[in-house]
């Protein structure tokens, strides 16, 4: 320190209060530009839904169609089976977040706050889990699935939801582990039972933390493709992300339904991100990447 | 042995307070077994019936010949022979590669530098990183398709404001030559807000007192970013490498859909045009399910999960080498 420890510290720029209005500007004029450039597609997207087939490929392109197709929704969402797999996909969602959250929890509070032999060599066989691709289980489970007669159902994308995940065990163990011992020691010394510690006292105190997983298995499996084309073969079971290729053909796309399709494919993930914005965050500071 | 004594005894005046405390912590932790085994239960049987089996199967595919009709017929290391001499193997590999390579740092250096922008203390910041996140939660699919429309050679819009601005106007999807930084761009488009928000939990470590001591000792931005905020990254940047890593190394949905059209038996050609955009994921899955040679598949999949371990293992040399922990190995 070349500052004697002690001087008045008023003189002392502070790098947050010092005035740097054209560094802001600066800034806030990059912002906007890369603001641009990222709702650029989306906005394309947007427009895409109102436009007439002669608007699609007209040059220069047309930001604001007029009149405006409103009859494209309509017409848009009857031009494939899309409710069929609108309600295929809420269905694998809401049903692997249901399975993880049976799942889950109690396996987290296991490795954080239970002692048992060999616990800590099982979290790291729980966390090597996480590192090996789908593609090397892909194949002997469909081979699996195939001989108990559930491919072509919705069984392979929703059952295994129910026997653990385990970037979502980790994660919530991470979160048991900032509880502080004391309060799980007060409700045995009332004489609450481990079972019961853990449903009424630990299970509320880890709620944001159950949310951040709802969220994240919400959205994985809403979004998800893979598995989807490999388990699912009937176009009944389609999820919407299989559903979309049939706006296509060989000589022609319709693209303005196709854009309406993916906007309101789009809505459902939106909402839950506008309204539980901060958990979404909360996932990433919780893994303990902070070292 | 004393606990049994002091069981036998239950009458007796009270027994030390030590063994009473003993007695009470075994049965606690017979029980607190029993309650983990209960709870554990799930994920056990998911342990054995989703990983362990599939993976173990998986591996003794790789040594067979698999059509799925047909048991599996051993033949040895053969699969992993054959890749050897197949070109096609090659190609995707070095698709896939390409696209890891440029787009693991492109990543990262984006991302941090996105990050830096919107952690400064300017009007509508959460506007701002809202946005930056909202691709990231676009289905996959639905990017796609958003983006093969932009790209088209002849109607989409990025040849269309290049032509206005008398530039050349590339095929890119449809250009072996482009498809695979069109491939990227949407890839980053799309993930990059994911970067951008690990960045950000990093940014909050970043020390303040550490910031003003430097700026105290005269050190200018470039300086300060250097020796206080990118040793604080370390931790994230590593996790970023290697996530980023295992995402890009399974790269799929993107040049599936962008080449077919989204389904398995779709318009177009797999990895078209030829083979440019064949990701190393894509010709698995084609061995797999389209030519039913699912031992070569699987032969395929465990070279793939060899490389990501393999990428991971440098990136934890790397990043013991690089990573400065708090507190772990202090000043």
């Amino acid at each position: 320190m070349t500052a004697p420890v002690g001087a008045p510290t008023a003189h002392v720029p502070s790098p947050t209060r010092r005035p740097r209005s054209r560094e802001t500007a600066l800034m806030q004029a990059g912002l906007i530009v890369i603001a641009a450039l990222f709702l650029l597609p989306i906005a394309w997207m947007v427009a895409g839904t109102l436009k007439t087939n002669g608007e699609i490929f007209v040059v220069p392109p047309v930001w604001l169609p007029s009149p405006p197709q409103w009859l494209n929704y309509p017409h848009a969402l009857r031009y494939i089976p899309f409710f069929t797999y609108l309600r295929n996909t809420v269905e694998v969602s809401v049903l692997s977040v249901v399975g993880t959250l049976i799942s889950c929890p109690p396996a987290g509070y296991a490795f954080a706050r239970l002692k048992w032999p060999g616990r800590d060599l099982f979290f790291m066989v729980s966390l090597a889990t996480v590192m090996l691709p789908f593609q090397v289980q892909m194949i002997p489970l469909y081979s699996v699935f195939r001989s108990v007669g559930w491919i072509g159902t919705l069984l392979p994308l929703i059952v295994p939801a129910f026997f653990g995940n385990g970037l979502y065990v980790f994660l919530l163990r991470q979160f048991f582990l900032t509880i502080p011992k004391e309060l799980s020691e007060a409700a045995a010394i009332d004489g609450a039972s481990e079972f019961r510690t853990f449903f009424q006292v630990m299970l509320p105190l880890v709620k944001p933390a159950l949310i951040t997983v709802s969220i994240f298995t919400f959205m994985a499996n809403w979004t998800d493709f893979l598995a989807p084309l490999v388990f699912l073969n009937r176009e009944s079971t389609f999820t919407l992300s299989l559903g979309l290729q049939f706006y296509q053909s060989q000589h022609f796309t319709a693209w303005s339904y196709l854009m309406v399709a993916s906007l309101v494919f789009t809505i459902p993930a939106l909402i839950v991100f506008l309204l539980l914005q901060r958990y979404f965050v909360q996932g990433f500071t919780l893994s303990g990447l902070k070292g | 042995m004393k606990a049994h004594a002091l069981q036998a005894a239950p009458g007796q005046a009270k027994a030390p307070l030590r063994l009473r405390l003993k007695t009470y912590f075994s049965q606690r932790r017979r029980r607190q077994s029993l309650l983990a085994l209960l709870f554990l239960l799930p994920w056990i049987i998911g342990f054995l019936g989703l990983f362990l089996y599939p993976v173990g199967m998986s591996l003794y595919y790789s040594f067979t010949n698999y059509d799925i009709l047909q048991p599996p017929q051993w033949i040895g290391l053969l699969n992993y022979a054959y890749m050897v001499h197949d070109p096609v193997f090659w190609q995707s590999l070095y698709n896939t590669l390409y696209m890891t390579v440029l787009g693991v740092p492109l990543s990262l250096g984006v991302g941090l530098g996105l990050a830096l922008m919107v952690n400064a203390k300017v009007a509508g910041v959460s506007m701002y990183r809202a946005i930056l996140y909202l691709p990231t939660i676009v289905p996959t699919v639905a990017v796609t398709i958003i983006w093969m429309w932009i790209f088209n050679p002849d109607y989409g819009l990025l040849n269309n404001l290049l032509s206005l601005a008398h530039l050349p106007t590339p095929g890119w999807l449809s250009d072996p030559g482009w498809s695979k930084p069109a491939l990227l761009v949407m890839v980053l488009w799309s993930t990059i807000g994911q970067t951008v928000i690990v960045y950000l939990a990093g940014l909050q470590d970043v020390s303040t007192e550490l910031l003003e001591a430097s700026m105290l000792d005269g050190a200018g931005p470039w300086v300060r970013f250097r020796a206080v905020v990118m040793p604080a990254l370390g931790p994230v940047t590593f996790y970023s490498a290697v996530t980023g890593v295992v995402a890009f190394l399974q790269l799929f949905t993107q040049a599936f859909v962008a080449t077919t059209g989204g389904g398995a038996g779709g318009a177009g050609d797999l990895g078209a045009p030829v083979h440019s955009t064949l990701l190393y994921s894509l010709y698995l899955y084609q061995n797999a399910f389209q030519f039913l040679h699912m031992g070569y598949a699987s032969a395929m999949a465990w070279v793939l999960f060899a490389l990501i371990m393999l990428l991971t293992i440098v990136l934890f040399g790397l990043g013991r080498g690089l990573v400065y922990y708090e507190g772990r190995d202090g000043a």
